[in-house]
């Protein structure tokens, strides 16, 4: 029963939270979504801790969609020693990295006195629920070795059977406690997103990529504006 | 050609008087609020000295503006890929220290304080972390040459004077400094808009106004390292970017912005500049000698028959056509030519001139006396006690002969008007100076009487903003007048 709730109930609750959640509060609230950057009050820490924390946290997360998305391919690169090796070592490196990333993060927060008047509680819950993923990851690949093929093979059919509404908890409920508690503070993750700072990257401005440098907005668009059928119910005009 | 309207300011230095009323206007209505507190929107800086934040004009510790690159140009630290690699840990921002940490005094103490042999006293507090502190600086805290050794000395506009002309600046006789008040320029070819990845910060077309929505900033914080004149400033308590907006909401209901009304020494002015937009790019990317004749050339004559057609059908008012005819701008920078832009080398095309100062160049320094008169009247130029090179590395990119031609022109109108008023020099020197500087009675009255006795609507010549079509920014005019008092902001439009 609280399997179910947990393995069930709660990925399907937090998706629904953080599409629904992530859409609203950037459409309806785009001034509360911001990286809210502490880099004025403090850099030089930031700078080892930011870089280290994202550049490992968002190689290890590009890993596990990879491995979620082309699970044959993971299982049969492992299928070679040296690309079991490969993908192991590195997969354990970058999650060290960003395991020091988000200890200078939170050792930051605590000795810098100037961020204590930007650090707000739920700031402290995202500290501490990634720095519990981030940990309980790292014990994983050391107790339970070869994660990446064992992911790729029961891991993955889990998540699979959730995305097809069909969801099957078999393999989930045999796994180690560590895993279970890996699998839910990433389900909290997701959650939590659309009511943390973690919104931050999800509005990543991809967009600039292939945008113009300069960006003029006219508040008038006199052409839309004289139309007559645009004038009821139709095209407002738009203004920033 | 693509002819827009722009707002563009020039400020008169002679006439700067250093009192603050500026920035102190413009903090009382637009930065006093929390995070904001240490922004200066507008300030006035002592010139030499390091400025606000210290040394933001050395691009190679800030690395703002941009850099020509080939035929073209890029911005120096940010950009597509450049900037997008930064978000993490921006290497090339400055910090609150760059600035000051802000301060309120523990005033209640005085009034609280328990009794006792001493008497009490309101101690500094820091605005960001509540706890007293020490106060390293603040806002002018190099005002009037104060601490001239660690600021005036640092002045990063010294770089290319010689040694001996450096000294001879800080004897203490020879010793001279100017204000220069900054604020954003609302350039042509804002380096802020294009750093910024999330498309916050933009150029409003009617009028030109660069402005970021606070509704769209992500605290990338990028267009800070782009500005090069550090006119963007991050709020660390919100976590959004915020610059001055010229006050925008005056503009539009026919006032000036606040620190040019307040302006004690009526040195600013305001008006509208038509310019061609489809030159930008191509006159941003050339030659440093070229660059301030290029930019003099982006902005059109208003008064051409077919300037004012191809502006009209581009969609400008006739109102705003009219304004720009009157523009004082216009007067100080096309027609006369006494008007120069901040730091031109950075490439942004700011739309804030400066007419440099004079009054440095008289006196000179006589067997360790100074003396305050010379055979020439006014001095000569060529031995100010600022060196022209200073003031042409502010103004004219490092051409000194530019920067000379401008004092010339405004020591003709004084001559000019010293001959009409006194009436005491020889008429041959006021022909000279017409004959040398292109100016003739007639012009130099208009200087005279711009520069000395203007009033409020001539100082600022405003383009109306139409405030009898402005719902129609907003709404439909055909909804807006059965709903007066039900509109909603967001709407009530369904999510999908
Ligand atoms: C995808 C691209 C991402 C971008 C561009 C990005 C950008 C940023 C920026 C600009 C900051 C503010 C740093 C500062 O104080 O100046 C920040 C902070 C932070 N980001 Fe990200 N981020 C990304 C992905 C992520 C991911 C995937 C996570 C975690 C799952 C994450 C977690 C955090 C946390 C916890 C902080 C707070 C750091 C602190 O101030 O202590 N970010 N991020
Ligand atoms: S001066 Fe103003 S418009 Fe120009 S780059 Fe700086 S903030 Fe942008």
């Amino acid at each position: 029963m609280i399997d179910a709730f947990l393995f069930i109930g709660l990925p399907y609750t937090v998706t629904f939270l953080f599409v629904i959640g992530s859409i609203l509060r950037i459409r309806n609230y785009g001034y509360s979504v911001t990286s809210h950057s502490s880099q004025f009050l403090e850099s030089n820490n930031l700078f080892w801790g930011s870089r280290f924390f994202h550049s490992g946290i968002i190689l290890i997360i590009l890993g596990h969609i990879i491995g979620f998305l082309l699970p044959k391919f993971v299982i049969w690169f492992t299928t070679n020693p040296i690309g079991l090796f490969i993908i192991e070592l590195s997969a354990f490196a970058f999650a060290i990295i960003s395991l020091i990333g988000i200890l200078i993060l939170i050792f930051r927060r605590i000795f810098v006195k100037r961020l204590y008047s930007v650090t707000s509680i739920m700031d402290i819950v995202v500290y501490v629920v990634l720095a519990t993923q981030i940990i309980t990851g790292l014990l994983i690949a050391y107790q339970l070795s070869w994660g990446s093929v064992w992911y790729a093979s029961s891991m993955v059919p889990y998540l699979k059977s959730l995305c097809m509404f069909s969801p099957d908890m078999s393999v989930i409920s045999s796994m180690t406690l560590l895993v279970k508690m890996h699998v839910i503070t990433a389900f909290t993750l997701i959650g939590l997103i659309p009511f943390t700072r973690l919104i931050h990257f999800v509005s990543y401005p991809f967009f600039y990529i292939w945008r113009s440098y300069q960006l003029v907005i006219w508040n008038k668009n006199q052409k839309t504006m004289r139309v007559s059928k645009n004038t009821r119910e139709g095209i407002k005009p738009k203004n920033n | 050609m693509d002819i827009r309207s722009q707002i563009a300011m020039v400020f008169h230095l002679d006439k700067c008087i250093g009192c603050h009323t500026c920035s102190v206007a413009c903090k009382n209505i637009w930065t006093d609020r929390k995070g904001a507190e240490y922004m200066w929107w507008n300030n006035v800086e002592t010139k030499p000295g390091t400025g606000y934040p210290s040394k933001w004009e050395d691009q190679k510790i800030y690395k703002g503006g941009w850099e020509k690159k080939d035929d073209s140009i890029q911005l120096k630290s940010a950009g597509h890929l450049k900037g997008l690699t930064k978000l993490y840990h921006n290497p090339d921002m400055p910090t609150i220290d760059d600035y000051y940490e802000p301060w309120k005094y523990e005033y209640d103490s005085l009034f609280e304080a328990p009794e006792g042999s001493d008497q009490p006293t309101a101690r500094p507090v820091s605005l960001i972390t509540g706890n007293p502190i020490d106060i390293k600086a603040g806002p002018n805290w190099d005002d009037d040459l104060g601490g001239s050794p660690d600021y005036a000395r640092n002045d990063v506009n010294l770089h290319n004077i010689s040694a001996e002309d450096k000294e001879a600046m800080f004897q203490l006789e020879r010793m001279t400094f100017h204000y220069l008040p900054r604020m954003c320029n609302h350039c042509l070819n804002p380096a802020c808009v294009a750093a910024c990845p999330s498309g916050a910060v933009y150029k409003r077309g009617e009028d030109g106004v660069v402005l970021i929505s606070q509704e769209k900033c992500r605290a990338w914080r990028l267009c800070i390292t782009a500005c090069p004149y550090k006119k963007t400033y991050y709020n660390w308590s919100s976590g959004k970017s915020e610059k001055c907006l010229l006050c925008f909401p005056r503009l539009e209901s026919d006032q000036a912005p606040a620190c040019m009304h307040s302006c004690v020494g009526r040195i600013r002015y305001l008006g509208v500049m038509l310019y061609d937009a489809d030159k930008i790019k191509e006159y941003a990317s050339c030659n440093e000698d070229e660059l301030i004749d290029k930019q003099l050339d982006i902005y059109l004559n208003p008064f051409n028959e077919d300037i004012i057609r191809k502006a009209q059908k581009n969609g400008i008012a006739d109102s705003t056509i009219e304004a720009a005819q009157k523009s004082p701008v216009y007067k100080f920078v096309k027609e006369w030519g006494l008007a120069l832009p901040l730091h031109a080398e950075f490439r942004t095309l700011s739309n804030l001139f400066y007419v440099p100062s004079l009054l440095p160049v008289i006196g000179k320094m006589n067997d360790g006396t100074y003396e305050s008169t010379s055979e020439n009247l006014w001095g000569n130029i060529e031995e100010t006690r600022l060196p022209l090179k200073y003031l042409a590395n502010l103004f004219s990119v490092g051409d000194t002969n530019r920067i000379a031609l401008v004092l010339r022109k405004l020591m003709t109108v004084r001559y000019h008007r010293r001959k009409v008023t006194v009436n005491d020099i020889d008429a041959k020197i006021v022909d000279t100076a017409f004959s040398e500087t292109g100016y003739n009675a007639e012009i130099a009255d208009a200087i005279y009487r711009l520069t000395s006795l203007v009033k409020y609507d001539e100082r600022f010549v405003i383009p109306p903003a139409h405030r009898e079509e402005a719902i129609e920014m907003l709404n439909s005019t055909d909804d807006h007048k059965g709903e007066t008092g039900f509109g909603e902001k967001k709407g009530t439009r369904r999510v999908f």
